[in-house]
């Protein structure tokens, strides 16, 4: 009998003993780690030895005024350049060679140049042109900085939206194109109903990208005078001189980009989960 | 219209060799910016693939934070923040000893760091598509860590990381824009003064924006070369 | 061995960027000033730096025998950069006030105008009042106690604030402004010019010594009690032997020194 076997023994491989000893990484890991709490409570330091009610009253209701405009901003232009991204998009695939040279220059200009040189340019820019603008009755529009960071902030998001619209319906299959008219249906079913759902799983990830993206391009505006949270947070800082706006806005602005960004994520995770992940 | 082309005349009447001069520090802070930010973004990279969890963790606050500030506000930041944050530190070991941090470090170590944290990304998903295979395999030759690093890994990280850093090679240059907000002479700057004095805004404007496409040009020309030059080696279809 | 050659590359920068120890010795004084504000600090399309200011500057540096290096900083971070010692006091048309006293100290003043309110020709606007002002757009250049007052006096009017008085002015020549405030001798030195030529004086506003302040005065660090001394010292010599006067002079019809 000694030599059956006990089958209550279960084949388990021996355990695995990993060192739990202070390797290289775990030392840099560990200071690393050590850097951000001690930076984080500095800062938390920082604000509260720089709390004065004076500090909060006068600005406090100015910043959320600022955080407002910032969203404000970023949802407008988002939504006017997914509306211009299409018909762009439509030109840089289309078969007439015209269409495709302008909206490649157009798509290559917004992608190529600043942010910043654009605002300035449509800004500034449009003052040097206010008798032209007047004449045709639209000088209202460039007159206010508010729709001149709008105009140029649509501009530069259409630019890109266009692209992630491009990449993303180009990369679904060729085959489904072909199924689609072996079956009869006509181009616009095709391209709403089949390709489009298609393409915008991929271009989910760019698309939360370039939100993001907006978000941070946003802060431009205070340059020309819009007053979002950057442009609130310069006039705080120009007139006390205390470090801390800053720091708000970082707050402000880190709070909303991480929400979004994990907001997208989930969704992301829930409109693709039928399909299998490979590596990554 | 010729006089509008005159003002870019070089010497005291125009403003032409102003803006030369704004595009050489446009360059050269993107220039400066780039070795320190492919550097940290790669020792970021290891930092997020390594099994230590704190590593990681610490690492990906680094991404968070720098990803998730506007750019402005980050060169705010260090522009003011890290001046009154390296005085406080040098005044406590030299209390009569002045540290100034010019305009030109502060934008270049702002660019950097933003840089860095992208870029981290970049190198990550390259690291993930080198099969493990390729570890093994220099390992099985008696090469240490370090030299399966440098000799095998390396080169095929820096063709497939290419076209990302690429692309954010060109995200660096227009982000050069932004220092002239803090007063640094770029090209932005460069033409704003231009543009104020002579009251001719969208020209000066429009031959800024000119100037950067020309830049993107001869970068994505110098891009596509490097690439075809990493891509020598393998098999052509 | 290239990572090293890096490494020594970023100590190398770094160094750069240090100045070197200064002695407590006043013999070389670095003065900040702003280069965009004509007629007191303006900087020239050949890079020299002219103005009243400036000077001011060189006759004070003449007279307290020290050497004067001008270094020219943007408004918005003219005084942070005093506090990280970019330069070592500030003459650029700077008001004395409380809320800035409460970073950095002053000498006495060395010149007093009111501010004014500049609109376009052919402006609708006749008086400078609350309601007359509710609604405009209203520039005015940021860190100002100009926009201080605008903020304080005309509150429902729709201000912008611009990094330079040289953009105020483009917008209000383009007409996208109704109207900017600034010191009145800055704004009638502009309107004299062919830019200024689109607009006029509303009215000049009596000043309040609570946003205004006591003056234009010299910024200097809160430790510097010694230079801000000397400076304060200089400026009675200069007032005293004529050569404020002759600089004054030069510029304008009447004593800016004010009461």
């Amino acid at each position: 009998m000694n030599n059956v076997t006990d089958n209550s023994e279960v084949n388990v491989p021996p355990a695995v003993f990993r060192a739990r000893g202070w390797s290289g990484a775990r030392i840099l890991g560990y200071t690393a780690m050590g850097f951000w709490i001690a930076a984080a409570i500095g800062l938390g330091l920082f604000i509260v030895d720089s709390y004065s009610p004076a500090f909060t009253d006068r600005y406090a209701m100015k910043f959320l005024d600022g955080f407002v405009v910032t969203v404000k901003l970023v949802v407008i232009s988002l939504v006017i350049g997914a509306l211009l991204s299409l018909p762009i998009a439509g030109m840089r695939m289309s078969e007439n060679r015209i269409l495709r040279a302008i909206s490649f220059g157009y798509v290559y200009f917004f992608r190529g140049t600043p942010l910043i040189a654009q605002a300035f340019l449509v800004y500034y820019g449009a003052g040097s042109f206010r008798p032209f603008f007047q004449d045709i009755g639209l000088w209202w529009f460039f007159r206010d900085a508010w729709y001149c960071a709008i105009f140029a902030f649509s501009l530069n998001t259409a630019a890109y939206q266009a692209e992630i619209l491009r990449g993303s319906i180009e990369n679904v299959a060729k085959g489904q194109w072909e199924a689609c008219s072996s079956l009869g249906l006509p181009k616009y079913i095709t391209f709403f109903r089949i390709i489009l759902p298609q393409a915008m799983i991929v271009a989910l990830r760019p698309y939360g990208n370039e939100i993001i993206l907006m978000i941070k391009g946003s802060a431009i505006a205070s340059i020309i005078t819009v007053f979002d949270i950057m442009g609130e947070v310069r006039r705080a800082y120009s007139r006390s001189y205390d470090f801390q706006a800053y720091i708000w806005a970082a707050v402000m602005y880190l709070i909303m980009v991480e929400t979004l960004r994990r907001v997208w994520d989930r969704l992301e995770k829930r409109l693709t989960r039928h399909l299998v992940r490979t590596g990554s | 219209m010729e006089d509008l082309f005159a003002l870019l005349a070089f010497g005291d009447n125009g403003w032409g060799d102003q803006i030369a001069s704004g595009v050489l520090l446009t360059v050269s802070l993107a220039l400066a910016s780039l070795p320190f930010g492919l550097i940290i973004g790669f020792l970021l990279a290891l930092a997020k693939k390594s099994e230590e969890a704190s590593l990681r963790t610490a690492a990906n606050i680094y991404t968070t934070i720098f990803r998730g500030l506007p750019e402005l506000l980050t060169l705010f930041l260090v522009y003011y923040g890290g001046q009154i944050l390296v005085q406080q530190a040098v005044r406590f070991v030299f209390p009569d000893a002045r540290f100034e941090i010019n305009s030109f470090v502060a934008g270049m170590i702002a660019l950097s760091f933003v840089f860095a944290s992208y870029a981290s990304e970049a190198f990550l998903s390259a690291f993930r598509a080198i099969p493990a295979g390729q570890y093994e395999g220099g390992s099985a030759l008696g090469l240490n860590r370090l030299k399966v690093m440098q000799l095998v890994v390396l080169p095929q990280l820096i063709r497939l990381a290419l076209p990302a850093l690429g692309n954010l090679w060109l995200i660096l240059l227009k982000e050069t824009a932004l220092v002239s907000v803090i007063g640094l002479t770029d090209t932005m700057r460069q033409t704003g003064i231009a543009a104020r004095v002579t009251k001719e805004p969208f020209f000066f404007f429009s031959i800024a924006c000119l100037i950067y496409l020309v830049l993107a040009l001869i970068s994505s020309i110098g891009l596509n070369k490097i690439e075809a030059w990493t891509r020598r080696g393998e098999v052509r279809s | 061995m290239r990572l090293i050659m890096r490494i020594a590359a970023v100590a190398a920068i770094t160094l750069a960027a240090v100045s070197t120890v200064q002695a407590k010795e006043w013999t070389k004084v670095r003065i900040g000033t702003e280069g965009a504000y004509p007629p007191f600090n303006n900087l020239e399309s050949n890079g020299d730096l002219v103005g009243f200011d400036i000077d001011i500057a060189n006759a004070l540096c003449e007279e307290m025998k020290v050497e004067c290096v001008f270094v020219t900083q943007d408004w918005d971070g003219i005084i942070p950069g005093l506090l990280a010692d970019k330069f070592d006091a500030i003459i650029a048309s700077m008001s004395i006030t409380d809320e800035r006293k409460e970073k950095v100290d002053f000498s006495k003043k060395y010149y007093n105008t009111p501010p004014a309110i500049a609109v376009p020709k052919d402006s609708k606007l006749t008086e400078a009042s609350k309601e007359a002002l509710a609604g405009i757009q209203f520039g005015a250049q940021s860190s100002t106690t100009h926009s201080n007052y605008a903020e304080a006096y005309f509150g429902d009017s729709d201000l912008k604030l611009y990094p330079t008085p040289d953009e105020y002015k483009l917008d209000l020549a383009n007409g996208r402004l109704d109207a900017a405030i600034d010191d009145v001798v800055v704004l009638s030195d502009w309107l004299a010019t062919d830019d200024g030529a689109c607009c006029k004086i509303l009215t000049t506003l009596k000043t309040d010594p609570e946003i205004n302040g006591e003056g234009a005065g010299i910024a200097v660090r809160k430790e510097d009690t010694d230079l801000r001394d000397k400076l304060t010292e200089a400026i009675a010599t200069i007032r005293a032997n004529g050569k404020y006067k002759e600089i004054n002079d030069k510029y304008f019809e009447f004593d800016v020194y004010g009461e």
